[in-house]
């Protein structure tokens, strides 16, 4: 064993330091873990509220917790419109979901009431998932309580090319384009279509907005998310829409 | 690997404290003569993407740092017992380890910074500033000045990136830090795009180095 470039040497020192590589990243992962999971989770609520509210450096997660239980109601879907009583929705995973066939995926929804009347739902949020250029991308919509004009919007990326792509997270002239425009034509769903080119003025068509320069791929993926989740999403809005 | 130890063969025995004028020289080298990145002109790419705000570019020259110190650290304790052939691949190993482990602990503690340095922190794996440290030093070096350089490689990295954030940051979005120091001053302010995309980066880090070679004197190996 004294010769470091024998081939016995070599297995052994890999397999001692695979060995302890592993064991050290698995103890930190597991330490680690409960922590990262509240993150996560806080990180959730948070993109919800931020459909309705901007949420500033004053929004402490002890305040984003207090408004989220005070005022969010989530619950599931299927394809169908049906509530899913069973299923909770904090276990529900829009990207694991988005694997699945449309009809087969569990959709969240959640209600937010007015802040001024708890008993009243002021606003719908749905929730889409799909692939944007490098990787996933996601989004919670909120919905005004028409069931037909879009609140606001916040995206999230996984890698989409900073100062191009990720703009869609972080840029909010992009994501505030999707303010006031509506999905409905008539009875029937018309998905918000991103166009391709930026500057361009679309604020007297109901279903497009504006581009970003240089993100078309990224634009295209959002394009094809909104289309399948809102068409997902048709059955339950039709369904709460006939009851307004 | 007990037995492996025996063979080792110590270059320098005479022991040096830990302010020694070598290791002071070890961590403030790479600051300014030997900067990683504006002398080296290696970690470009990350120096470039995570220099639009200065709070990102503070937590990935933390991360770099820790890192390089102790990847050093490890591999030059170990240094003696590595076998040649697969030396890289030990390297890439332990190198992975840290990165894994700094990427878990951001997300566990500063998730929101995490999220914007994204793949970032991942890529400090290939970054060449480290690898380059492990085969250039720590390989043939004793643990504490190991430590010493891959702690001075990591400031000196983090150094430009902040100065280059700094810039970015102060023009591109008007703030420090996140302060928005042209609106607290009441001065109007118009954000220069440039600055908020990677090509601002590459303007400012050449500027950096037209003032450092200026400033020190360097000319180009004819």
């Amino acid at each position: 064993m004294s010769n470091k470039n024998s081939n016995s040497y070599i297995i052994i020192y890999t397999c001692i330091l695979t060995i302890a590589c592993g064991t050290i990243l698995y103890l930190a992962a597991s330490f680690l873990k409960p922590a990262q999971d509240a993150n996560i989770e806080l990180d959730r609520k948070k993109k919800i509220l931020s459909t309705i509210i901007k949420l500033d450096k004053t929004w402490t997660p002890a305040k984003v917790e207090e408004t989220y239980n005070s005022r969010v109601k989530g619950y599931v879907v299927d394809f169908s419109g049906k509530v899913l009583e069973n299923v909770n929705v904090e276990t529900v995973n829009i990207d694991a979901e988005y694997k699945k066939p449309a009809k087969e995926r569990q959709y969240p929804v959640y209600e937010i009431t007015s802040e001024s009347n708890p008993n009243e739902t002021e606003f719908y949020v749905i929730a889409g998932s799909g692939k944007g250029l490098w990787d996933k991308i996601s989004a919670f919509i909120s919905l005004k309580n028409d069931l037909a004009t879009i609140n606001g919007i916040v995206f999230s990326h996984k890698a989409e090319t900073p100062g191009l792509g990720a703009r869609i997270t972080d840029d909010e002239a992009v994501y505030s384009r999707y303010a006031g425009k509506t999905i409905f034509e008539g009875e029937n769903i018309a998905p918000i279509v991103m166009k391709k080119g930026e500057g361009n003025d679309y604020s007297n068509d109901p279903h497009a907005v504006d581009g970003m320069s240089g993100a078309t791929k990224t634009a295209i993926g959002v394009n094809d998310m909104l289309a399948d989740y809102l068409t997902a999403y048709e059955s339950f809005i039709k369904s709460k829409k006939s009851k307004i | 690997m007990s037995t492996s130890t025996a063979t080792q063969t110590e270059v320098k025995p005479k022991s040096e404290s830990l302010f020694s004028k070598k290791n002071r020289k070890l961590l403030t080298d790479p600051l300014d003569g030997n900067n990683p990145i504006t002398v080296q002109v290696l970690g470009i790419c990350s120096a470039l993407a995570v220099t639009v705000q200065m709070e990102p570019a503070f937590w990935m020259s933390v991360a770099l740092t820790f890192v390089t110190a102790f990847s050093n650290l490890i591999i030059s304790l170990l240094r003696n017992t590595i076998p040649s052939r697969i030396r890289i691949i030990v390297q890439l190993s332990i190198v992975s380890l840290f990165v894994i482990l700094v990427d878990q602990i951001l997300k566990a503690y500063v998730y929101d910074i995490s999220k914007t340095l994204s793949v970032f922190v991942g890529l400090i794996i290939t970054n060449c500033i480290v690898m380059g440290r492990l085969e250039a030093y720590a390989m043939a070096n004793k643990p504490l000045p190991s430590f010493i350089d891959g702690l001075g490689n990591g400031l000196g990295y983090g150094l430009i990136l902040m100065i280059v954030a700094f810039f970015r940051e102060l023009l591109g979005s008007g703030s420090v830090f996140g302060f928005k120091v042209f609106e607290a001053a009441g001065i109007p302010f118009i954000g220069n795009g440039v600055m908020m995309i990677p090509a601002g980066a590459c303007i400012v880090v050449g500027l950096l180095i037209w003032a450092q070679r200026a400033r020190n004197g360097y000319t180009e190996a004819e």
